[in-house]
């Protein structure tokens, strides 16, 4: 298993890497955010950590520390339109509840 | 659904809590909205995908608010009761627009500020502003998934204080909150990323559809300070399209008056085959109901704007001469305003400045762009390395003393905000009062100063004179807005005054238009939040529950699995009732509680998933 990034996203990630000029990709990660749910994190690279594991899908470099790679393998990342607003979503076999809202979950 | 965005590293915020802040362009014709979305600046597109809003109000019958694209068919059907430019009468008195020639029943209000009759009443710059904001506010809205923090609103450069106050209220009737106020030029800078690079002076020329703006600017460690603005408040596109409507009824030879509504169409005409002749060498000019049908060149087109364009290069001329700087320690000249695309224009201003200008960003987006950039540094989204831009104070202020003197307490091209403070005393024995003058300017004598405000320090204890210690403060904000407080030390008596600039909107009265703002803003925003709280009230308890039904006993101790049963509890009957701020605490109070266990729980997973794994294999 591994970490995917569907076409659109993989086009809007490498705009945004241009766009701000540095970066060596782009990391996926979880963080416990209370209650009994999880967070997710989508943060722009600068420095690879020692825990790091580099997948590499359609030229995009994803970075996920082995902690949250357990909650997030197999997951696949997507860029999505809902009316005006626009953004990322993840698409994690892992989770079994998710909060409305999309960005916490629990497993 | 929320949708997500790239942070910066480690700016990732917890659900929920993400800032996003948007920069508003509010112009004299097109007013614009931005914002940056995964470190990238962009415009905000409305649901037919459309970047501008042309900054028209409509007021229709039934107290119906028309802006933008709606409005704009009104302006020819019900011109008394459709505003436009509303920017030019924003902090202006009755007084001084009573000689201007504006398509409207002008009146006074008891302060002076200007107003304008319309079917709902008065309505001022403000409000007609505000009516603006809120629809791209509610564009901002909808494109950033509900969430805004706050907003920075350009301005021109120079936009005096009543006038900045009042676009500050506007946004506050709008239900906005302004980060700050920033000026246009400055704006474009930061948009070509130039507050990051070398020190210098920057030009930056503003041709829009109706105004021209030069700004020289000054950037210094981060700090752009403005040193000169020039231009003219009547010159723009439209008038570049007029020269055009004239060259084509004297090339046509017509000579009979034409309609108002053929007089339209050639000014769309006209407008249109300008705006080919930035991209071709020839443009075609068909009118079949007057039987026009002729061929503009660009050669042609540039002799007839030359001449205004040459009065564009006069007023950066005039700039340059006030900065009193030499013109070629310019290093970089920025292009603003639609009207820039045109070939000769930027051709013309090259030649002047004797070098290459930016021209990169799309001239009508750029002031935007450099608006949504400062917002999202201010709301922090951005590492503290990048440095907070600041603006400089233009004057020194600071009080009357004897004899008709001005002492300085903050000099001027302070940094702000800035807040200062310089101990006074008293004159003579027994003195109880003391009047505070504070004044504007640079001159030594209170008479050649400007007079901002004026108010009185009472009931000092009697004492001989000069035993007193009165300690004055003056503090600027981050717009630029002054409030001066004086104390006496001994017995703490105060005084207290914000200096509001002669035709601005008191407190009480922008109270009043908030309270008269229609839509009911505060009041859905108060049921938003408390809802959008109830529900978080229940997604939390169902998750513990789960959770607490499946390892609880397994993890944590009796005692910690009690308390937060007992917090459960509480949450659930806190949340029966309507008290945002005690849903909030309590929420707050059991994702505490709960820390510890969502980290057990983390642990265990990893190691059920580890389990019986080689090395090798994570």
């Amino acid at each position: 298993m591994a970490i995917t990034i569907t076409e659109p996203a993989a086009q809007h990630v490498a705009n945004f890497l241009a766009n701000r000029g540095k970066g060596i990709g782009l990391r996926l990660g979880v963080k416990t955010s209370g209650c009994s749910g999880m967070a997710y994190v989508l943060e722009f690279v600068d420095i690879l950590n020692d825990d790091d594991e580099v997948f590499v899908d359609k030229g995009i470099s994803i970075i996920v520390d082995k902690k949250s790679l357990v909650y997030l393998n197999g997951t696949e990342l997507d860029f999505v339109k809902n009316g005006l607003n626009e953004g990322f979503e993840f698409h994690n076999p892992n989770t079994n509840a998710e909060c409305g809202c999309g960005e916490s979950f629990s497993v | 659904m929320a949708l997500l965005h790239i942070a910066e590293p480690d700016k990732s915020v917890a659900p929920h809590q993400h800032k996003r802040a948007a920069g508003i362009d509010l112009g004299t014709t097109n007013s614009l909205v931005a914002s940056v979305r995964s470190g990238s600046a962009g415009i905000l597109l409305d649901q037919n995908g459309q970047d501008m809003l042309p900054s028209i109000v409509h007021y229709a019958e039934h107290g119906q608010v028309l802006v933008g694209r709606d409005a704009q068919p009104f302006l020819d059907t019900d011109p008394l009761n459709t505003l436009v430019s509303v920017k030019r009468l924003m902090g202006k008195a009755f007084d001084d627009l009573k000689n201007a020639s504006l398509p409207y029943e002008l009146s006074a209000h008891e302060s002076g500020l200007v107003q304008i009759k319309t079917r709902i009443g008065s309505v001022n710059a403000v409000q007609a502003s505000s009516e603006i904001l809120k629809k791209l506010k509610a564009r901002a809205f909808d494109s950033l998934g509900g969430e805004l923090s706050g907003v920075v609103i350009t301005v021109p450069a120079y936009f005096d204080d009543a006038q900045r106050q009042g676009t500050k209220d506007a946004a506050r009737i709008a239900g906005l909150h302004v980060l700050r106020l920033l000026n246009e030029p400055t704006a474009a800078a930061i948009a070509y990323g130039l507050d990051s690079g070398k020190k210098g002076l920057i030009a930056v020329y503003d041709l829009g559809g109706g105004t021209f703006d030069i700004s020289i600017l000054r950037l210094q460690k981060g700090v752009f300070e403005v040193l000169a603005t020039g231009g003219n408040a009547a010159l723009g596109g439209d008038d570049f399209d007029a020269v055009i409507v004239q060259w084509i009824i004297e090339q046509s030879g017509i000579t009979h008056t034409l309609s108002f509504v053929e007089q339209q169409q050639l000014r769309q005409i006209a407008c249109l085959a300008k705006q080919k002749l930035s991209g071709q060498k020839t443009a075609n000019i068909v009118h079949q109901g007057l039987k026009i049908t002729l061929n503009l060149s660009r050669e042609i087109l540039n002799e007839l704007i030359s001449v205004l364009i040459g009065k564009t290069l006069r007023a950066c001329k005039r700039a340059v001469k006030d900065a009193q700087i030499n013109l070629l320690d310019i290093v970089e000249v920025v292009m603003v305003g639609g009207s820039t695309r045109i070939p000769l224009v930027r051709d013309k201003v090259s030649a002047y400045f004797q070098q290459e200008v930016l021209t990169s960003i799309d001239p009508d987006k750029v002031v935007a762009i450099g608006a949504a950039i400062q917002a999202d540094i201010l709301v922090g989204n951005k590492p503290d390395s990048e440095m907070l831009l600041l603006d400089v104070l233009p004057l020194s202020l600071g009080l009357e003393t004897m004899g008709g003197l001005v002492e300085k307490v903050i000099p001027r091209n302070s940094t702000i905000p800035v807040a200062r403070a310089q101990e006074f005393t008293t004159f003579k024995d027994g003195q109880t009062a003391m009047l505070i003058h504070v004044l504007q300017g640079e001159r030594e004598q209170v008479k050649d100063c400007r007079s901002l405000a004026r108010f009185e320090l009472t009931n000092i204890p009697p004492m001989a004179a000069g035993a007193a210690h009165i300690r004055v403060t003056f503090q600027v904000d981050a717009d630029g807005l002054l409030s001066v407080t004086a104390m006496e030390k001994s017995s703490s008596v105060q005084a207290k005054i914000e200096v509001k600039p002669s035709y601005g909107l008191s407190d009480n009265e922008v109270m009043q238009m908030l309270q008269a703002s229609q839509t009911f803003a505060e009041q859905d925003m108060a049921t938003r939040m408390l809802v959008e709280q109830q529900v978080e009230v229940r997604r939390v308890l169902e998750n513990l529950n789960a959770a607490l039904q499946k390892d609880g006993v397994k993890l944590l101790s009796e005692k910690a699995y009690d308390a937060i049963k007992i917090s459960m509890k509480n949450l659930s009957n806190i949340a029966l009732k309507n008290d945002v701020k005690a849903i909030k605490n309590a929420l707050k109070s059991i994702d505490k509680l709960t820390e510890h266990y969502a980290s057990l729980r983390m642990d265990a997973s990893i190691k059920q998933a580890l389990t019986g794994k080689s090395v090798d294999e994570i």
